[in-house]
């Protein structure tokens, strides 16, 4: 068995636009800040990892790190989807379980500005979008909605009740992006931008940065750190019956959870709360089943019955989640271990969740990549 | 095979193509239109497009190229109200399922972009038709599906 690895530190930047600052000085923000939490310097880190989606190609870990402190640190750029910034910590759980880091920092960092939804795509000089279906993710995750509905009923309002939870849970997160509540008639009757997912069922575009330091026991027990990771696991597709014509965010969500809950040594049955990968409201209710949350075809029923809300028997994205809280591609993945370990150590202020010992965070980057981290104390 | 003639001069205008919009949809000159498969000969798993080794059995490069059927059934769909600019909305999009075990991605003609004129496993065909002219003004042909006449 490997070593343990515990989380020491964490911090991340309000979600929301920063127009007048650069990705390497909303890293190393984050960075410094998730040291200051641990109570450790530049000088005690032995590795960065660094997730960023956008500017991949320009050294953004290195340029966080001279923004922060040279040290000579080794330092990796990671890339992989909307799972970035959870692969980052995946690999600093991976180094200090091995034995050759003592303290590792995964750092997550976007700048989306306000390039929209629809982000990415466009510079071909044949369109495929709109000729032969959409790529769009609206549309692909309407379409990953409407399977669940063919196989068990689920309606447009049950999908829509994620958007109205997940809207009501901002209002406590001062760091989400949006803090406005959305009643269910406001959400229904939203502009619709791929059907059944309305303007106010699709995650908003946005800035920020996160960061979590990763250390071995030895160090954990010298600072006083006690949020362990039970599990870290990755995942990406296997082969599958409609193989990358319907993206299918279910089959490597499925083998991720059964992973990590071995790992982990826990059940469904044994988490506080649940940040899972609400990019569209849609995907909420397939990672009920999908995380073993409730049976398959139950998650309808689930939402209607409030058992996900805070309060409810499994508080899901008390965050705000994706929906309301942002999504700033890879910086997702570390805020997700910032506010799990926030909860964990009942600091978590107006929306802590009472008497959290378990967490699990859950990511999938499209095309595919899924990570789930399991976090307790 | 698509410009098999000279360069044109400025002053001669160029002789028009159709190209296919994927590689994996064929336009004979005799006979209708239609998507190819790559059948893998040791497991039967069919892919669109080309693969090194099959995703399925994991065995190399035996692949054998299938005709697909022009009919096949509607699996899922979605209605696309917002998308890239200069894109006309809105569009029905949807994932149609073929006999010989692929499923294609598409969008869906002929049928009215509301939640009630779309059924899961409705049966559809496939039409192709111009979806606009590439850089060189060749036609760029597409394939869409339509719900099933007959």
């Amino acid at each position: 068995m490997s070593a343990a690895a515990y989380v020491a530190g964490v911090h991340m930047l309000k979600i929301g636009r920063y127009p007048d600052r650069e990705v390497p000085e909303l890293g190393a923000e984050a960075l410094l800040g998730a040291l200051d939490d641990a109570g450790l310097t530049m000088k005690d880190v032995q590795l960065v990892v660094v997730g960023n989606l956008f500017q991949a190609m320009n050294m953004i870990g290195q340029r966080v790190v001279q923004q922060a402190g040279q040290t000579g640190v080794p330092v990796i750029n990671v890339t992989n989807a909307c799972a970035t910034g959870s692969t980052a910590f995946k690999l600093c759980v991976s180094a200090v379980r091995s034995g050759e880091a003592d303290v590792a920092v995964a750092v997550g960092v976007e700048q989306m500005g306000k390039m929209g939804l629809l982000g990415a795509g466009g510079g071909k000089s044949v369109r495929t979008e709109g000729v032969i279906g959409s790529g769009l993710m609206p549309a692909v995750f309407g379409q990953a909605g409407m399977e669940h509905m063919r196989k068990f009923g689920t309606t447009p309002t049950q999908f829509a009740k994620v958007a109205v939870k997940n809207h009501a849970h901002s209002v406590r997160n001062p760091l989400s992006q949006y803090r406005v509540e959305t009643p269910l008639e406001q959400v229904m009757s939203a502009r619709m931008v791929a059907y059944p997912n309305t303007l106010l069922m699709c995650c908003p575009t946005g800035d920020g940065a996160a960061a979590a330091v990763v250390v071995s026991e030895r160090k954990a027990k010298q600072l006083g750190a006690t949020v362990k990771v039970l599990a870290s696991v990755l995942t990406s597709d296997p082969w599958g019956e409609r193989d990358l014509v319907q993206p299918d965010v279910n089959t490597l969500t499925r083998n991720a959870a059964q992973q990590a809950y071995e790992q982990a040594g826990v059940g469904p049955q044994d988490l506080s709360l649940v940040e899972l990968h609400d990019c569209f409201a849609t995907a909420e209710l397939l990672h009920y089943e999908n995380l073993g949350l409730c049976a398959d075809g139950e998650a309808g029923r689930m939402i209607d019955e409030g058992r996900t809300s805070h309060g409810g028997r499994i508080p899901v994205n008390v965050s705000g989640g994706l929906l309301s809280k942002g999504h700033p591609l890879g910086a997702t993945g570390v805020a997700n271990i910032f506010e799990l370990t926030q909860h964990l150590r009942g600091r978590a202020g107006e929306r802590q969740v009472g008497g959290a010992r378990v967490g699990l965070a859950h990511v999938i980057g499209l095309g595919s990549a899924c990570t789930i981290n399991i976090l307790g104390v | 095979m698509l410009n098999d003639g000279p360069m044109s001069d400025a002053t001669a205008a160029p002789a028009k193509t159709r190209v296919p919009i994927v590689p994996f949809l064929e336009l004979p000159e005799r006979g209708e239109p239609h998507l190819v498969g790559q059948r893998c000969e040791a497991c039967g798993a069919v892919y669109l497009g080309a693969r090194v080794a099959c995703g399925r059995c994991c065995a190399r490069g035996r692949f054998r190229e299938i005709p697909l059927s022009r009919r096949g059934e509607l699996y899922v769909w979605s209605i696309v109200h917002q998308s890239m600019p200069g894109v006309p909305v809105p569009y029905v999009v949807g994932v149609v399922d073929l006999p010989e075990g692929v499923s294609v991605r598409c969008n869906l003609l002929d049928v009215a972009p509301e939640p009630s004129a779309l059924r899961f496993g409705m049966p559809v065909e496939m039409t192709t038709g111009v979806s606009q002219q590439d850089r060189d003004g060749n036609d760029v042909v597409a394939f869409y599906f339509r719900p099933a006449r007959g």
